[in-house]
């Protein structure tokens, strides 16, 4: 009996062993499937796929809960509210990102890639990079609103159907990077 | 075939949240295959040590983009019932620099913060509370800068519209201009590379 059960316990041993985070995929590959998801999007919505908005409904429906007076008056608010027949929640960006979470959980999973951890360059302090990552989900945040979306709304949605404006913010988001690497390089090498 | 199939009414609103889920787990999942739920992956493209962003992001910009201009031309996918947001230089302009800056800085950008949250990062999280404070201050300072926000107006503009040129042509150029950046970025990881293996 013994000898089957450290058996056992040896072949889990041995499992939970093989069960390493496996390497990320092809970026090309990845580009492509991409690419299917977002056309699947235009086909079946006519619209495109997004990230940034579903946080404005978010915030917008907490605003209106702390303070319902001031978020009906705040034109930019108030545009995330609708005309109250339905709830604000009830998104198709909303559904989207919960979509993400669950997706990316999926993939993560079956990669063993699911991981409690802080992603930050080895000569950075975990508070500090923490901060760093609230200061720059801000920048991000107000910086997404200024440009009607973010990296999914205009990057991908906008420069897949050749708008202007989206290919504007896509250079001007690699310009504002790339200006800004050099300050934070401690942070990731 | 009619599509958008939503906008021609082959469904409503209540089906349409179910489509938003099921993309968006497929968006999700290829985010997580790519990389991008970690940050260093994110951020080493802007230290041209790893180039998966650029490599990612205009191969899915190329195929979606080849996918709507094959169905428009063989006149199943009406493009003019696509939405696109009208164009508004200035904002847009400075919008994009201010979040490519939070791009370095936090190391992820919206969609990307939540398939790290959602495969246990902390920072990813941090990074959407981040983005949900800079959204709210956006909304309290909104009133004062309506102005800008709607000004250097431009309306619905495409790049064939504004280089007057055709869309095909357009397409090609995107594609031409895709396959050299490409090619720039395998020579550059190269570079990295060997730098890095001969200051070892």
């Amino acid at each position: 009996m013994t000898t089957i059960l450290s058996l056992f316990s040896k072949k889990i041993n041995l499992e939970i062993t093989v069960i390493e985070a496996k390497p990320y995929s092809n970026p090309y590959l990845v580009g492509f499937g991409l690419g299917l998801v977002l056309l699947a999007a235009f086909v079946i919505m006519g619209r495109g796929l997004g990230a940034s908005g579903a946080m404005s409904s978010v915030v917008a429906v907490t605003v209106e809960k702390a303070a319902p007076d001031y978020a009906s008056e705040n034109s930019f608010f108030e545009t995330y509210l609708g005309d109250g027949t339905s709830s604000p929640l009830k998104d198709w960006l909303v559904f989207e990102v919960l979509g993400v979470l669950v997706g990316g959980f999926i993939s993560g999973l079956l990669a063993g890639r699911i991981k409690r951890t802080v992603e930050k360059g080895p000569r950075i302090s975990t508070a500090l990079r923490l901060v760093f990552a609230f200061a720059g989900g801000s920048l991000m945040g107000f910086g997404a609103m200024l440009a009607r979306g973010c990296t999914s709304g205009q990057a991908l949605t906008g420069g897949a159907l050749l708008n202007l404006g989206s290919w504007i913010f896509m250079l001007m988001v690699f310009a504002g990077a790339y200006a800004t690497a050099y300050f934070v390089r401690r942070q990731w090498i | 075939m009619n599509a958008p199939f939503f906008k021609f009414g082959f469904f409503g609103t209540e089906v349409s949240l179910i489509f938003a889920f099921i993309i968006g787990i497929v968006f999700g999942f290829a985010l997580e295959r790519g990389g991008f739920g970690n940050a260093r992956i994110l951020a080493a493209q802007f230290y041209f040590t790893d180039m998966r962003v650029l490599k990612v992001m205009f191969t899915a910009i190329v195929t979606a983009m080849l996918g709507v201009y094959y169905l428009t031309w063989i006149g199943w996918l009406d493009l003019s019932l696509v939405y696109f947001s009208d164009t508004y230089i200035l904002p847009q302009a400075l919008g994009g620099f201010i979040l490519g800056v939070g791009f370095v800085i936090g190391g992820y950008c919206p969609g990307t913060s939540v398939v790290s949250f959602a495969t246990g990062r902390y920072d990813g999280l941090i990074f959407i509370l981040g983005v949900m404070f800079g959204i709210f201050v956006f909304g309290l300072i909104f009133p004062s800068i309506t102005e800008f926000y709607y000004s250097t107006y431009m309306g619905k503009v495409t790049l064939p519209a504004w280089l007057n040129m055709s869309y095909g042509a357009v397409v090609f150029l995107v594609v031409v201009m895709a396959l050299g950046a490409f090619a720039a970025a395998e020579w550059g990881e190269k570079k990295m590379a060997a730098k890095k293996g001969g200051s070892k």
